[in-house]
């Protein structure tokens, strides 16, 4: 990777143009080039000293709007040609690290390889061009994608059927929130007002339930990191809506006492929402439905292979069982028909793994957490000895190296050193439960010979804060830039060019 | 086990790594799993497909489409689309990375989001904006639920109807839930009091009509309240701005900076405001510092505004935002500069005003809204069956005359030739009267 | 070991109160700014914003975390530290000199409720 300083406003240059538009939209225009008039016209519009048929078509908006309804200040765009806006973003993209550089070992993100055949779809022509409103007949093949990919979601899941609406995971929880209000209040029920968490639970649950005018409840987890059902008893009764879970949980274990939590929720009344985030360990081995969920969302971009995108696109379908299907289709999330591009591509996926390959996603998933941890428990504390699924966590190195004279090596300090031996850190400071986190998730696409080379890593990195923690704690090294001034960047914000 | 090219792990493999575990089979991994819920059956899924089977399989459905000029907007519009950006956000390092969390190996993607931020800010005139959001209509019922966390004590919102369709059905959605009281109103200013935190209004209606907004911020400033724009950033060229006219926040969707249809998704929004208001933007926002060697670099910031810091306490539950259309936009953007959104607007602009007139001259129309100016878009009155009027459009090869709030409306970008607005005209003349 | 002052009370959740008349100055004490790591931004109301004992009315934020402020005491507020919006570290600098907000107290019976220095010291560890 190279340090490439630049934002593409300091390769603006007055005159300089880097697209490509029709002269007018009078076509037969084009077929009169010949003539001197049009010959200067389209000269004149491609020279920096141009003023010409922008300006003669500038009485177009102006003979159309009344002046105090047009813009008033310059746009400052950018003026960029062609060739330096395609270096400047290689450049940037030089800087960035993708699952296509290396290991990207991130717990509860799902880093699995992005396959290229999805990309070839998802740019498909005879798809690109439907404008979302068309009418029905002339977009049954994007109807029968939707369709599809709601069968085998269904197929997978246990659940019944599913909206594509959301966006994103955290927007699936909100309409899963959505439908469970909309459960509650078809049953004339408004006392439902709570929702209980674990507290092991991902930030955007208390969230998404606040938007939703929902309180959250949490219950503890007992020292085997599982939700604690005697805590979750008390808890229960004619206020709660549901209950929100992951399972496996954030820690990576199996909540084995679903059973009995679903039969306890549904007594008292409630729903119970499967955040499916953590889908991955289950593909192929167990269905949310059939362990008595109501409401789950999907994220097609962590389980289903649809690329991260440096933060979106993504997509969050929500599945419901009997009791919700009624409501499925009340909540409006998003504009139009969800993020189809996304859907495209996971589609494509679960085609290529087939019912024979899904078997084993999530069985290899698992067993690649479990072979680095049982590898690197020698180095790093390891909180939950037993048998997790898809991911662990660690709770920091055993030795940090802490001495006279210097602080030991934090769980940061080992990211950032990390970096330096060509991977992606791991999921840092999460689940909050463990100071010294470090959730690692390898996902099944990867070889044993790069978790091998991740494990010989991590432990010559716990060697290394052994022996001299300084070398972590400057790390990295080999990165483009080094450690930011983030509380700089918070208490004065710059936040544009 | 049959070789799957996305499982590297050869059957040695395997057996390696269960004897480090400490497990006979892949099966006792789960044995913490009750029995019953393992899932013993098949897979409802179709077999292994290779990926020439997938391909063909794809292509039968598309072939089950049918592409169509496009000359209706409503929110998704059919503008041209520059060869270089999808060669740029198929770039894999744009393409397969997280979140930039880890800043020191993601400056690519955080020095586009600041990118986007600026450009967003300087079409809009706001002074910060966000990373970006899921969409227009998302966004928009997001500024309503900032609206209201920047007024305390506040919880009344006013919406202009004048809003399209699925902005409403979105706000509607997001507003149904929690304790805020929503008032509908053609004219905002007359549902406005003392109580109202927040008021949204489009820059352009939805039957086409550019707004005038004068004294509407002022109104709603007096009476303590924000003013949320909703807009088409590709219309900011020529349009006056959300800061112009004095609002408070800007939201609308990226789509029409150079985005695909592409059935509806994905797309992006974005939310930006005035720097007062900075401390309660959801969503994503990067910021600007240097590193210990004084590089300049940028991060993730004002991250303790979160869901993740927060909780139940953000502004907003939205964890990620629509990074790689952001990216895409801000591509666009780059390539089209001040001149070349100008012309796009110039063009769409000549286009539907050609179309306007023609249609009207065929006698098949009346005006909807006599008078009143317009870009792109705009509605009129048919004077013949509109199930007859779509059909003949459509056998032809048009998409256009949607219904809207018994009006047809129809929309024209730079893609719309002069042959092809011509050809639409003579489908129309057909008809019989 | 954090500092402590005598004269001040406190409260459970680590702020501390000068009382001045009927007008009680609120901040947080060096153990809450040491628990913080570096301030970034103080949320605060608004004068004339009235606040209730042992409700949130505003909060400290750092880069990676965010922490409510309860208010020790009922009543109005007549007076916020406008100093804090362009330095929040002063908290950090000097938590007991950084006040954030005084409020004329409703119900000076309340004080009677918080920690004295001792109490707190147990707290505070």
């Amino acid at each position: 990777m190279k340090y490439y300083d630049k934002l593409i406003f300091e390769l603006s240059c007055p005159g300089r143009t880097g697209y490509s538009l029709p002269t007018s939209f009078d076509a037969s225009s084009r077929a009169n080039l010949c003539s001197p008039e049009k010959r200067l016209a389209v000269a004149s519009s491609v020279s920096d000293a141009a003023s010409n048929i922008d300006s003669t078509a500038e009485t177009g908006i102006r003979a159309a709007v009344p002046g105090k309804l047009l813009r008033e200040s310059a746009l400052e765009l950018p003026e960029v040609s062609e060739v330096d806006v395609v270096r400047h973003y290689t450049n940037l993209s030089q800087m960035n690290f993708g699952v296509d550089t290396g290991f990207y070992p991130l717990g509860s993100c799902t880093m699995k390889y992005n396959p290229k055949i999805n990309e070839e779809i998802a740019a498909h022509p005879l798809f690109a061009g439907l404008h979302p409103l068309q009418p029905a007949d002339t977009v049954e093949g994007a109807r029968e994608v939707i369709d599809g990919l709601d069968k085998a979601l269904a197929a997978i899941t246990g659940m019944k059927h599913f909206t594509f609406l959301p966006c994103a995971g955290a927007h699936g929880e909100l309409t899963g929130l959505m439908l469970m209000r909309e459960y509650h209040m078809a049953r004339g029920d408004s006392a439902r007002v709570k929702v209980i968490v674990p507290d092991s639970a991902h930030g955007t649950n208390p969230a998404s339930a606040a938007v939703c005018g929902l309180e959250i409840v949490e219950v503890k987890s007992g020292a085997d990191g599982l939700v604690d059902v005697e805590s979750l008893k008390p808890l229960l009764g004619p206020d709660i809506a549901g209950i929100m879970m992951t399972n496996p949980n954030t820690l990576g274990l199996f909540e084995r006492q679903i059973g009995e939590i679903a039969g306890l929720v549904h007594e008292c009344g409630g729903l119970l929402y499967y955040d499916g985030a953590n889908m991955n360990p289950m593909l192929g081995k167990v269905r949310p439905g059939d362990m008595g969920f109501d409401i789950m969302h999907l994220n097609l971009h962590k389980t289903f292979s649809t690329p991260h995108g440096g933060g979106g696109p993504g997509s969050g379908p929500v599945g419901v069982g009997e009791r919700v299907l009624p409501y499925l289709h009340i909540p409006h999330t998003s504009g139009f028909h969800g993020n189809f591009g996304v859907m495209l591509r996971a589609y494509a996926y679960i085609l290529m793994l087939g019912r024979e390959n899904v078997k084993l996603a999530g069985p290899l998933a698992t067993l690649s957490a479990n072979y680095i941890k049982e590898s690197l428990k020698d180095s790093y504390k390891l909180p939950i000895p037993s048998v997790c699924k898809h991911e662990f966590v660690f709770d920091g190195l055993i030795n940090d190296g802490a001495r006279e004279g210097k602080t030991g090596a934090t769980t940061l300090d080992v990211a950032k050193r990390l970096l330096d031996y060509g991977f992606h850190a791991p999921t840092i400071y999460f689940p909050l439960l463990f100071h010294q986190a470090l959730m690692i998730e390898p996902t099944e696409t990867e070889s044993l010979e790069t978790l091998d080379a991740f494990i010989d890593v991590m432990h010559r990195i716990a060697a290394e804060a052994a022996e001299n923690p300084d070398i972590l704690h400057g790390a990295p090294h080999n990165t483009p830039i080094g450690r930011p001034d983030e509380t700089g960047a918070a208490r004065n914000p710059v936040l544009k060019a | 086990m049959a070789g799957f090219s996305y499982f590297p792990h050869t059957d040695d493999d395997i057996r390696v790594m269960l004897e480090r575990v400490g497990v006979r089979n892949l099966d006792e991994l789960y044995s913490d799993v009750p029995a019953d819920f393992i899932y013993k059956g098949e897979y409802d899924l179709p077999a292994t497909m290779s990926e020439q089977e997938v391909r063909d399989f794809f292509e039968g459905l598309g072939r089950k489409n049918t592409t169509l000029k496009v000359f209706v907007g409503q929110g998704a519009y059919d503008h041209y689309v520059p060869s270089v950006i999808p060669y740029i956000t198929s770039r894999s390092e744009f393409l397969t990375a997280y979140t930039p969390y880890q800043c020191e190996i993601s400056q690519g993607t955080l020095r586009y989001i600041f990118e986007w931020q600026s450009m967003i800010c300087r079409l809009t005139g706001m002074d910060v904006s966000n990373a970006s959001m899921y969409d227009g209509p998302s966004a928009a019922a997001e500024a309503l639920r900032m609206s209201v966390a920047c007024t305390r004590k506040r919880n009344k919102v006013v919406v202009s109807t004048k809003l399209m369709q699925n902005v409403l059905d979105v706000v509607a959605t997001y507003l149904k839930y929690p304790d805020i009281e929503v008032v509908y109103a053609w004219d905002v200013l007359e549902a406005l009091g003392p109580d109202v935190a927040g008021v949204i209004v489009p820059s352009i209606c939805r039957h086409g009509v550019i707004q005038d907004l004068t004294g509407i911020a002022d109104a709603v400033h007096a009476a303590g309240a924000l003013l949320i724009e909703y807009c088409d950033p590709s219309a900011l060229a020529v349009l006056k701005t959300p800061a112009e006219w004095g609002a408070d926040i800007a939201v609308g969707d990226g789509q029409s900076l150079g985005i695909p249809l592409c059935y509806g998704g994905p797309y992006v929004g974005f939310l930006a405001c005035r720097s007062e208001y900075m401390r309660k933007l959801p969503g994503r926002i990067v910021g600007q510092s240097v590193d210990a060697s004084g590089n300049r670099c940028y991060v993730l910031t004002l991250q303790a505004r979160e869901q993740h810091i927060r909780r139940e306490k953000a502004t907003s539950n939205i964890c990620s935002n629509q990074s790689l259309m952001a990216l895409w936009v801000t591509v666009y953007l780059s390539l089209m500069g001040p001149e070349g959104l100008r012309r796009v607007n110039e063009l769409s602009c000549a286009g539907a005003h050609y179309l306007y007139d023609e249609l009207l001259k065929t006698g098949r129309f009346e005006e909807a809204f006599p008078e009143r100016p317009f870009l792109k878009e705009f509605c009129l009155k048919s004077l013949v069956p509109v199930p007859v009027l779509q059909q003949k459009l459509l056998d032809a090869g048009f998409f256009a005359a949607l219904e809207l709030d018994g009006y047809v409306t129809f929309c024209v970008t730079e893609k719309r030739t002069k042959a092809e607005i011509d050809a639409l005209v003579a489908v129309v003349k057909e008809i019989a009267l | 070991m954090s500092k402590i002052i005598d004269e001040l009370l406190y409260s459970e959740s680590h702020e501390w109160v000068k009382v001045d008349g009927n007008i009680a100055i609120i901040g947080v004490s060096d153990f809450a700014q040491e628990e913080m790591g570096d301030i970034t931004y103080v949320d605060v109301p608004a004068e004339g914003d009235s606040v209730s004992r042992d409700e949130d009315f505003g909060a400290l934020e750092s880069v990676k975390a965010s922490s409510e402020l309860y208010s020790p005491v009922s009543g109005e507020v007549v007076a916020v530290n406008e100093e804090l919006e362009d330095k929040p570290e002063l908290i950090n600098e000097d938590p007991y000199g950084a006040w954030i907000i005084k409020v004329e107290m409703s119900d000076k019976s309340e004080l009677d409720t918080l920690l004295n220095a001792a109490a707190y010291a147990e707290i505070a560890k």
